[in-house]
């Protein structure tokens, strides 16, 4: 029998969950659509007063993308912990952590991407520039995969514990700060007409960082979790 | 080959077993006996190493298994209580990531035949969540089909399984001594291997 490459592994994961998220529809659209009316909330809440969205609006779509992507955290490994799978996964002869890489890549793309692809519609809601949309997407873009990662740390420790959802959240908010003062402080840059390169870097570091280390990390903690 | 010697292990205070020693040696099948709560199960999680020994060693050709670590996972299957497969996948789609995940590739023509062979014949591409108990134990039982472990650690597989499986497993069995593979295994029913030295191990 032919064995398989790292790779094959991690497009055999990526397919198997994009597969399982396409028949069970319903738990991605809850991200989106949960996103989608928190953001809107706040013109509603506020009122039309252009200057003040305008100035909130990158802090507002993202702290909804930080709680959208907490929302569907729980689901990352709990669905594979109950049904034996993880188990199985744990015993891959293979690299568990590209297994990880690959539920994590497979999870940004079901509930990270839809939100960056979301966004122009709702930067129009804050009358936000192009410019200033242009970068909040660049942002999401580079900032969603680390949220994905690091949360899938949280989602490992927290496997198997009751009222897991909310200590998940306590454990992996605060790691995201950075990524929320960076991803923030790129839009307050581009509008306030400097450069948005430092912010982007130190972004894009973070998320070579996380890439290089929170699947190890998870991995571990999966062990630790199925004690 | 597999050794173990010594070996303790305990789930919070209560110690379930100390300072057990076997050896199972190529064509050789043992039989984990004991009470509910008795830790055949642990035993087998501990195989595995899901559970860290309290004390003891256990070793895969004379190398201890938490250094071999994934070179000992090629070599060995386990199927546990719970059957891995999802319900939203097709019984042909589960067979075939599950052996993905044990490092191999399986084509469909292959996965099909092992399919067969449980006697899932015309279920192959229906989801799993339509298939009895039983049928969905034979699509994880598929597994032992298509994978060239050689140590498999079976726990509890003939449960929810009907008298035609129960044979057929069996003869699976039968068939991965005779490759000079090994089994343990637990169950609480009756396990007969034609022409096979069955070993008990009991735990109490």
């Amino acid at each position: 029998m032919k064995k398989l490459s790292l790779f094959a592994l991690l497009v055999l994961v990526v397919r198997r969950d994009l597969v399982l998220a396409m028949r069970r529809r319903a738990d991605v659209l809850t991200t989106l659509i949960f996103f989608v009316m928190v953001v809107s909330l706040f013109p509603l809440g506020v009122g039309p007063e252009m200057d003040m969205l305008r100035k909130m609006a990158p802090g507002v779509l993202w702290v909804a993308a930080l709680l959208a992507s907490m929302l569907s955290l729980g689901r990352l490994f709990s669905a594979d912990y109950l049904d034996g799978t993880l188990e199985q996964m744990l015993l891959a002869p293979q690299s568990l952590s590209v297994l990880v890489l690959g539920k994590m890549v497979s999870h940004w793309m079901v509930s990270g991407l839809p939100l960056v692809l979301m966004t122009p519609v709702l930067g129009l809601q804050f009358d936000m520039s192009m410019q200033a949309i242009a970068v909040l997407i660049l942002g999401l873009l580079l900032g969603t995969p680390i949220l994905s990662m690091v949360g899938a740390i949280g989602a490992a420790l927290t496997l198997g514990l009751r009222g897991g959802g909310v200590l998940l959240s306590l454990l992996v908010l605060p790691l995201c700060i950075p990524v929320l003062i960076f991803g923030t402080g790129a839009v307050e840059a581009v509008t306030s007409g400097l450069s948005v390169s430092s912010h982007l870097s130190l972004m894009g570091a973070l998320l070579v960082l996380a890439l290089a280390f929170t699947p190890w990390v998870t991995a571990q903690a999966l062990r630790i979790s199925m004690e | 080959m597999l050794e173990v010697s010594n070996l303790a292990c305990s789930r919070g205070d209560h110690r379930l077993f100390s300072d057990l020693s076997f050896a199972l040696h190529p064509g050789q099948i043992m039989q984990i006996q004991g009470a509910n709560g008795s830790g055949k199960t642990s035993l087998l999680r501990t195989l595995c190493g899901f559970i860290i020994p309290d004390d003891g060693k256990i070793s895969w050709c004379g190398e201890n298994v938490r250094e071999l670590d994934e070179a000992y996972f090629a070599q060995m299957m386990y199927l546990g209580h719970l059957n891995a497969i999802k319900d939203e996948l097709s019984a042909l789609e589960n067979l075939r990531i599950s052996a993905g995940l044990s490092g191999t590739e399986l084509n469909e023509k292959d996965a099909i035949a092992a399919l067969r062979r449980m006697g899932l014949r015309g279920r192959e591409r229906l989801p799993t969540k339509v298939l009895s108990q039983g049928q969905r134990r034979r699509v994880a039982l598929a597994r032992l089909l298509v994978s060239d472990a050689k140590l498999w650690i079976l726990d509890e597989p003939l449960a929810a399984l009907d008298v035609g499986a129960v044979a057929l497993i069996q003869e699976l069995i039968a068939e991965h001594l005779a490759r000079l593979g090994m089994v343990i295994f637990t169950t609480h029913q009756p396990l007969h291997v034609a022409g096979m030295e069955m070993r008990c191990l009991s735990l109490s």
